[in-house]
């Protein structure tokens, strides 16, 4: 009886937290379905469905030009990223180097700078060199600024790696990057898509970057920046476009972190320990 | 005279012409002379040193008429002399990136003079010659991190590095509304602004008021989610619960959504005046008048760190479960049959063990929140406003009132200090949380 019981407050508990967690999610996607414009007139059980604010949202606003800026950031970081990235992580693993301690602890300390911190510098560089409203401009400072903690990363993985199998590779008369190609990066997938999945996230909300370097005119900016436009008024009266839009975009990443979470929790746990 | 001193003096006045002419090492010294031609034609080209020896410019300036690198020292030294022609900050960059080419160049000269003494050395020891293609061969291995990580060193340099350096050196100057370029030109003021930020009582009031609630909302909100975390992480695995996947993705949606999403969500969730949330409370009345969630201090502070216990616990709860599900049962076992009660094996063993496992992950998450500036900035940006600060909000932050003092105040010198300040805690704190990882010391 007592089991019982015990087993059925922990439901309780676990059902009660699970509509914690539920209902400003149903209410949001609900939002995005309801007859009219403003944050009032949205109720959590819509009295009629509707898509026209998915209608509006491509009507009214630039949202697929928006769409496309973010994926072609999010897509072009994501490659040169993970090249960035694996080969550093792979000479600083591999590779006994002077320089090469004092070099990493340089990373270490780069990475603990928040690096938004240098945008008024950013801002001038990318004035100075004409790169100001181009939104594919943005990867460089993605990817460099991916650079410090993810390679600490990576290189606590390519560690666990046994040095032997490259050995027997080199003896087997293949080159430096033949090894690098054929041993090293088929052998760490997992790596790799973390640093690929996480740097194809991080874009499409990042906001600091592109509200700096990338003018509020509609057709240069990201879909992080055209949300935020819409509801950062006093007036509210697209709030329900803004549910859409937010929908659109929220679901497609929600799906591609379930689907990697795996990686994503194994990333997330050996940055914590730096590998 | 021997070779290794004839070499070492060739070297230092023509780059790589000791291993040349005296090492027979044609390729290598060509190689260090491109360097020399490069950093002396960079100069000499860029600026106005021919038409200055050929006694074409009476007056020379450095400022007008100096190369790439005296003009960016000159730069970096007096940030601009002539207000509305001189741009301090361009100089500044410019003047940067100079010095740090500089002491590249110096490094590769170093390394010429050095190296044509071993190599006269080895002449002089061994009375024969390495040619270039051997030593190339057999420096090949020591030079090929070099040749690699080069190219990405200075993507490195331009974007991560160089910015951080011209953000840490405006702490020193005068850059600030005020002194705005091109119009005005910024000076070097030294450590006014560091006297400024604890001198002046309505800047360090603001900096202690701004720094305290920054600690305490790190504090709340990393161990709020933590134990939500824990908590959820402990029922769910407990061995009544059948669905145990369908909880686990129920509660992993909060960190699956992307975070800008869910904080603007939550911000016309709470709005004030027309939140759905307060029209639901009145129509049950529940509450009386609608609860200002985010326009009050007290309230806002209460809901920020609300909404980051939804969005924050599942991280650590995915992550407790996978710990859970590592742990060795058998050392339960063993509590039990030492006559361990369930909450004596929770409280002693279980509780600790997962506590070290996470510890890591709980310092990494509190720095993160210390600079959380979405959470903040999206809820109620920095709001509400309160006169006697200084440029911040009740709910501001260090970091989301460094973001209004850059973008809506223009007092970067102000920012950069803070800047620093941030960069040293944030840096003490990695630090302890690293020292003692394998990762460091197996480095």
């Amino acid at each position: 009886m007592k089991k019982r019981i015990n087993s059925f407050l922990v439901h309780l508990e676990l059902i009660v937290v699970a509509l914690f967690v539920l209902i400003p999610i149903i209410w949001i996607v609900m939002s995005s379905f309801n007859p009219g414009d403003s944050l009032a007139s949205s109720s959590l059980i819509p009295k009629r469905f509707t898509l026209d604010n998915y209608i509006r949202l491509f009507k009214e606003t630039n949202y697929l030009v928006w769409f496309k800026n973010s994926f072609l950031i999010a897509a072009l970081n994501a490659i040169v990223s993970v090249v960035l990235i694996m080969i550093t992580a792979w000479i600083v693993s591999r590779f006994n180097f002077r320089g090469r301690r004092s070099g990493l602890i340089g990373l270490l300390l780069l990475s603990m700078f928040p690096n938004f911190l240098s945008m008024t510098a950013l801002y001038t560089l990318y004035l100075t060199m004409g790169l100001l409203n181009h939104p594919l401009a943005l990867v460089i400072i993605y990817a460099a600024g991916a650079i410090p903690y993810n390679v600490w990363l990576v290189k606590g993985y390519l560690d666990g790696i046994s040095k032997e199998i490259d050995e027997a590779a080199y003896i087997d008369g293949c080159s430096y990057f033949s090894t690098f190609f054929r041993i090293i990066l088929p052998m760490s997938k997992p790596i790799i898509t973390y640093c690929a999945v996480s740097q194809f996230m991080l874009p499409w909300m990042d906001f600091i970057m592109p509200s700096m370097l990338l003018s509020t005119d509609n057709d240069n900016t990201t879909v992080a920046i055209g949300l935020y436009n819409m509801i950062a008024g006093k007036e509210n009266d697209k709030f329900t476009m803004f549910a859409a839009g937010a929908i659109l975009i929220a679901v497609p990443i929600t799906i591609l972190f379930i689907v990697f979470q795996k990686y994503l929790v194994q990333g997330v746990a050996a940055g914590a320990n730096k590998g | 005279m021997t070779k290794r001193s004839s070499s070492t003096i060739l070297s230092c006045l023509f780059w790589g012409s000791g291993q040349f002419f005296i090492g027979k090492q044609k390729a290598k010294g060509l190689l260090f002379f491109v360097a020399q031609i490069l950093l002396f034609g960079i100069e000499l080209i860029s600026g106005y040193w021919f038409n200055f020896f050929a006694g074409q410019i009476p007056d020379f300036q450095i400022r007008l008429h100096g190369g790439y690198f005296t003009r960016g020292i000159w730069g970096l030294f007096t940030l601009g002399t002539v207000p509305g022609e001189d741009h301090s900050t361009y100089l500044m960059i410019n003047g940067i990136m100079s010095l740090i080419f500089l002491i590249i160049f110096l490094g590769i000269y170093i390394w010429n003079i050095v190296d044509a003494y071993s190599t006269g050395k080895a002449i002089d020891d061994t009375h024969t010659y390495l040619s270039s293609r051997a030593y190339g061969k057999k420096s090949y291995q020591k030079m090929f991190p070099y040749l690699v990580l080069t190219p990405i060193l200075f993507v490195v340099l331009y974007i991560v590095v160089m910015p951080i350096i011209f953000s840490v050196l405006t702490a020193f100057t005068n850059y600030n509304v005020n002194h705005l370029p091109p119009a005005n030109l910024v000076k070097w003021v030294g450590l006014d602004n560091f006297s400024k930020l604890i001198s002046i009582p309505i800047w360090s009031q603001t900096f202690l008021i701004v720094l305290a609630w920054t600690v305490i909302w790190a504090f709340l909100a990393t161990f709020s989610t933590y134990f939500l975390g824990l908590f959820q992480a402990l029922l769910i695995n407990s061995k009544c619960v059948k669905h145990k996947s369908f909880f686990r993705s129920i509660y992993i949606l909060p960190w699956a959504i992307p975070g800008m999403i869910s904080l603007l969500m939550f911000r016309n969730l709470f709005n004030g005046q027309f939140s759905p949330l307060n029209q639901l409370l009145l129509d049950c009345g529940l509450i009386h008048s609608r609860i200002p969630f985010l326009s009050e201090a007290f309230s806002a502070k209460i809901t920020i760190v609300a909404v980051n216990l939804w969005i924050g616990f599942p991280m650590f709860m995915v992550m407790l479960l996978g710990v859970l599900a590592n742990q060795d049962p058998t050392l339960y076992e063993a509590a039990e049959i030492d006559g361990a009660s369930k909450f004596q094996i929770f409280r002693r063993i279980k509780l600790p063990l997962l506590m070290k496992a996470t510890a890591p992950l709980v310092v990494m998450n509190f720095v993160g929140n210390f600079n959380g500036f979405g959470f903040i900035y999206f809820l109620t940006n920095g709001g509400p406003n309160n006169s006697s600060l200084q440029f911040a909000g009740d709910t501001d932050i260090l970091i989301s009132w460094i973001y209004k003092l850059t973008l809506d105040q223009n007092m970067y010198n102000m920012a950069a200090v803070l800047n620093i300040l941030i960069f040293i805690l944030v840096g003490v704190a990695s630090y302890w949380n690293l020292k003692n990882t394998t990762a460091i010391k197996e480095m």
